[in-house]
């Protein structure tokens, strides 16, 4: 089912190939310059009418981020996702929200978080979640939440902590077997 | 009935664009923060309203006031050491949380979760959505000045919390859902316990229908206000008893079964008008199709069997490189989480998908204009929403 759409898309969009999760879920890689036509034609001839979730996933290793557009059929129970890969040094994507005006909060959530632009999304820049924030954007792989707790806020007096992972093993296996 | 018809000649004029040009400095306009400490407000979070004699001219959601940044702190816990943070982004309805993370988990690892654990899940997804019906049942009365419909329904709650704990052992958040099935079994007679809650509840909800469902001010207060348009569900990303409300039949339970909904009988609530009263009726009659379902369940549901699948050791579960979307019906509409791995012991990225997203940002933004300020509390507890689903 999936398959027959993406063959039939593949014609005239760059397309990765197709990774299917489930018989309703799979997930293909989309150049930028494709996407705002490709979710046209999921919306308006495929019956792709409802945009689940907008979100970033940091791959910092290979310097990029990924969007993820996931795209629901309901009436067929097809979901889509659709990514599109955006340099990590200079992340800008391209605001979809005359398409569906809730993707506007995706987008300034993804502006805050990620430090992602999204030129001409209504109060893209206006502050979301965090106030105040100058430091960098939070979400991203190399902001540590650790360090910048205890930058931030100190211990309770007497308070013992732990590595987790050396704690458990340490009490569920005393004498060092696993 | 009578209305009151305010004398609209004083109001400002909007212009090409729809929107009203509010100069503050005029000293025509107000503004009033309703939120986050206000009786009418769902949860930590505000509106900030702008105001033009009693009637609002824009309204803005603020949020942030209860961010913890849940997805990020998942990313540096294991897979297993997850569970206590995901039942955390939504207090009323926790549950869901924890389904959608342990199938995702199970997906991606490649582990079946037995068939005696999918109808204990499917249960307690049942349990979780009547009592965050309790509350948004009790909430929309409060809103309207009916205190003591929070009352009932809040102890009506309390006895499935009750239910809840003794099958669990907690009552708030349960994590009673890990990945590979459910923690244990049913208590000896937990059916007979759970058709007394569920008989003390339909005599609660008896007394809701006539208290409040045939009390003309309520009638008054709510039909007609706070219209949302059908052609706007698509757009603003409306699902849920919101949508349905509007006379769309789409329910994930139905339109995608997950876990045992394909052997259960039920039908999917509409109403039609899309106001608040019909998003209250959607709700009121959802907790009686809730009602039996749990009863269904527990009728249908094997007396024994394995809860749980053989799991690696999870403090060295590392998960390969993939990416998956698990969604279901909440109480509120489309609840999900997106889970990517990369094949480490951590998960890479997890994004909950919670329906108050688009319905308190986007939607009630739209929605808010022109309401009357004595109605705005109304039509935000009508969209059922919390705040931490926001901001996670």
């Amino acid at each position: 089912m999936m398959r027959d759409l993406h063959d039939h898309l593949k014609t005239r969009y760059r397309l990765g190939d197709l990774a299917e999760r489930r018989g309703n879920l799979a997930f293909v890689d989309v150049e930028r310059a494709d996407l705002r036509a490709l979710l046209v034609e999921l919306r308006d001839v495929h019956g792709f009418t409802h945009l689940s979730l907008l979100t970033a996933v940091d791959w910092i290793e290979e310097g990029r981020f990924q969007l993820t557009y996931l795209m629901n059929n309901r009436a067929a129970n097809r979901t889509l996702g659709l990514r599109v890969f955006l340099d990590r040094a200079d992340p800008v994507g391209d605001t979809i929200h005359d398409l569906w005006p809730t993707a506007a909060t995706y987008q300034r959530e993804l502006r805050e978080m990620f430090g992602i632009a999204f030129p001409g999304s209504p109060r893209v820049d206006e502050e979301f979640i965090l106030e105040g924030w100058t430091d960098m954007p939070p979400y991203r792989r190399d902001f540590d939440t650790l360090a910048y707790s205890q930058q931030t806020f100190s211990d309770r007096e007497g308070r013992e902590t732990h590595d987790p992972r050396s704690h458990m093993a340490k009490k569920l296996y005393p004498e060092g077997q696993r | 009935m009578i209305r009151f018809e305010p004398d609209r000649s004083q109001y400002p004029q909007p212009g090409d664009d729809g929107k009203i040009e509010i100069d503050l400095e005029t000293g025509k306009y107000l503004k009033l923060w309703h939120g986050p400490n206000h009786p009418g407000i769902t949860g930590n979070m505000s509106v900030e309203l702008t105001l033009c004699g009693d009637e609002v001219v824009e309204g803005k959601t603020h949020v942030g006031y209860l961010h913890r940044g849940f997805e990020k702190l998942m990313e540096r816990r294991t897979f297993i050491q997850v569970f206590p943070i995901v039942c955390r982004v939504c207090v009323p309805e926790p549950d869901f949380n924890e389904w959608c993370y342990a199938q995702a988990v199970e997906e991606l690892a490649g582990i079946e979760a037995p068939e005696m654990a999918q109808w204990i899940r499917t249960l307690i997804l049942e349990m979780g959505r009547f009592n965050s019906y309790m509350m948004a049942m009790g909430g929309i009365g409060g809103a309207l000045g009916m205190g003591v419909i929070g009352q009932w329904m809040t102890y009506v709650r309390d006895l499935m919390l009750d239910r809840f704990e003794e099958m669990t052992g907690a009552r708030i958040y349960h994590m009673f859902i890990l990945p590979g099935g459910v923690r244990g079994h049913l208590p000896e007679g937990f059916s007979e316990r759970m058709e007394e809650v569920l008989q003390t509840a339909e005599r609660y909800l008896a007394d809701v229908d006539k208290a409040m469902f045939t009390n003309a001010v309520f009638k008054a207060r709510t039909k007609g206000v706070g219209v949302i348009d059908p052609a706007l569900f698509e757009p603003y990303g409306v699902t849920g008893p919101n949508a349905r409300a509007g006379g769309v039949a789409k329910d994930l339970r139905k339109d995608a079964p997950y876990l045992v909904y394909d052997q259960l009988e039920f039908e999917v609530v509409t109403e039609t008008a899309s106001d608040i009263w019909a998003r209250a009726r959607v709700r009121r009659r959802d907790i009686d199709v809730s009602i039996a379902l749990i009863r269904q369940i527990l009728a249908k549901m094997p007396k024994e069997g394995p809860v749980m699948a053989k799991l690696p050791n999870v403090l060295h579960w590392k998960i390969p490189r993939g990416e998956t979307y698990v969604a279901g019906e909440s109480s509120r509409g489309e609840y999900g989480y997106y889970l990517v791995t990369d094949g480490s012991g951590y998960p890479r990225r997890v994004n909950v998908r919670g329906p108050s997203y688009t319905h308190a940002m986007a939607l009630l933004e739209h929605l808010i204009p022109g309401t009357n300020i004595a109605d705005v509390a109304a039509l935000m507890v009508s969209l059922h929403t919390y705040p931490p689903e926001i901001e996670r």
